[in-house]
């Protein structure tokens, strides 16, 4: 489910702050930055508001961020919220015992982190990242949280790619989403 | 991560005075109320006995021999598991900028975007990523700095910061300043007015500095040597 509420004035700001840059990291991906929303301070509140409203009431007390850019949106969500933030990393950055979760890319695999005893048996969890494309590495990221005995309660995204279909790879979870882009 | 691309390069195991006993230094003859003020440490500047700091220093974990053996690894990460510690350590940051006119706040890549974001939002600044190459999509100025072994880069978005803008830079940790450096080189160079660079931690090596690059230096706490529980 998106959240692209015509109603929320807020999205369309949002929407219209993000940049679309052309042939990047390599031709044919129309690369969606969200550094220009970051540039306008109110567009940024108001993304990070949309997040807060709908987790507040939740029971939510981890805030799992993918790198690096779910850093960026994840931590203002987690301590909004009252909740814990746990950075989900690259391989090798985490210096204590972590826990591992290998994933699929389109050419290759790569793999996430967490750190043992981020999270404990029964947390409400939530994912955070800046886009889902095709759902591989939020799938990574659930399945570190649920190893860990965590409820993964919903994941959110400023931006969907529905063309990729990563909201089929989620098995179920929810998923929850600011604007689409096509 | 390679070893060699890492800021935290203090070796060994040496006696350091606890942030407390550094509350000791402004017996040393001060040149009037400026020069107190540009003290770097948190606790020397406004901060004295605050119980905050100390919890924030409590919250660190030292993880030894990471990434190389020598080296005592300061991982925020246990901080930002203690929502109220992580919470106290944004508002010192807030409290401290939010009246000073700062238009931006740039934030080192990785753990720079994990506190920089929540004080940017609530003083009403941008937020700026420093990266490193390749990461940013768009045309990019790119700023090399030399590390313990070799060489890395920082990158910044071109028009990301306006001439004539006052810039806060964060960091989670200062040890060279390398990193910091090329920073405020890459603000200067389009024009920006780098106020202040805030890092959680800092080691010995910036102590007696007091500024980098001719820029102030602000810090939360000093690195604990090892942690006392399991």
């Amino acid at each position: 489910m998106s959240a692209c509420k015509e109603d929320d004035p807020r999205i369309h700001g949002i929407k219209s702050k993000i940049r679309v840059v052309p042939d990047f990291p390599k031709t044919g991906i129309m690369f969606q930055d969200i550094t220009t929303l970051l540039l306008e301070p109110k567009s940024f509140k108001d993304t990070i508001d949309l997040f807060v409203e709908r987790y507040k009431e939740k029971n939510i007390s981890v805030v799992a961020g993918i790198e690096a850019r779910g850093f960026i949106f994840g931590s203002p969500i987690a301590l909004a919220i009252g909740a814990k933030f746990v950075p989900l990393r690259k391989p090798g950055k985490l210096p204590a015992d972590v826990i591992k979760q290998d994933y699929t890319l389109e050419y290759g695999n790569d793999c996430l982190e967490m750190h043992v005893g981020a999270v404990e048996s029964g947390e409400r969890a939530l994912v955070v990242d800046d886009l889902i494309a095709t759902g591989g590495t939020l799938c990574a990221a659930m399945s570190l949280l649920e190893r860990a005995g965590a409820e993964v309660v919903e994941c959110a995204c400023v931006i969907e790619l529905p063309d990729l279909k990563g909201r089929e790879r989620l098995q179920g979870k929810p998923l929850y989403v600011l604007v689409e882009s096509h | 991560m390679e070893m060699v691309k890492t800021e935290q390069t203090v070796i060994g195991i040496e006696s350091r005075k606890k942030t407390q006993q550094n509350i000791e230094a402004p017996e040393r003859e001060v040149k009037g109320k400026e020069k107190k003020s540009r003290e770097m440490f948190a606790a020397e500047n406004g901060l004295k006995g605050d119980p905050r700091l100390e919890a924030i220093s409590e919250a660190i974990r030292v993880v030894p021999h990471f990434p190389k053996p020598g080296i005592m690894f300061q991982d925020i990460t246990t901080l930002l598991l203690n929502h109220k510690t992580f919470k106290d350590t944004v508002d010192i940051f807030v409290d401290r900028y939010r009246d000073m006119g700062i238009s931006v706040v740039a934030g080192i890549e990785a753990r720079g975007f994990m506190f920089g974001p929540p004080i940017a939002l609530a003083i009403g600044a941008k937020f700026v990523p420093l990266r490193k190459p390749r990461k940013l999509p768009g045309e990019v100025i790119s700023q090399p700095y030399v590390l313990e072994y070799g060489k890395d880069c920082l990158e910044m978005h071109v028009g990301a910061v306006q001439p004539g803008e006052r810039v806060v830079i964060i960091d989670d940790l200062v040890a060279t300043g390398g990193t910091l450096s090329a920073a405020i080189k890459l603000i200067e160079r389009v024009g920006g007015e780098v106020v202040e660079c805030a890092c959680v931690i800092g080691l010995p090596e910036v102590k007696g500095q007091q500024r980098l690059n001719g820029k102030p230096l602000y810090i939360l706490v000093e690195p604990r040597l090892i942690d006392h529980c399991c």
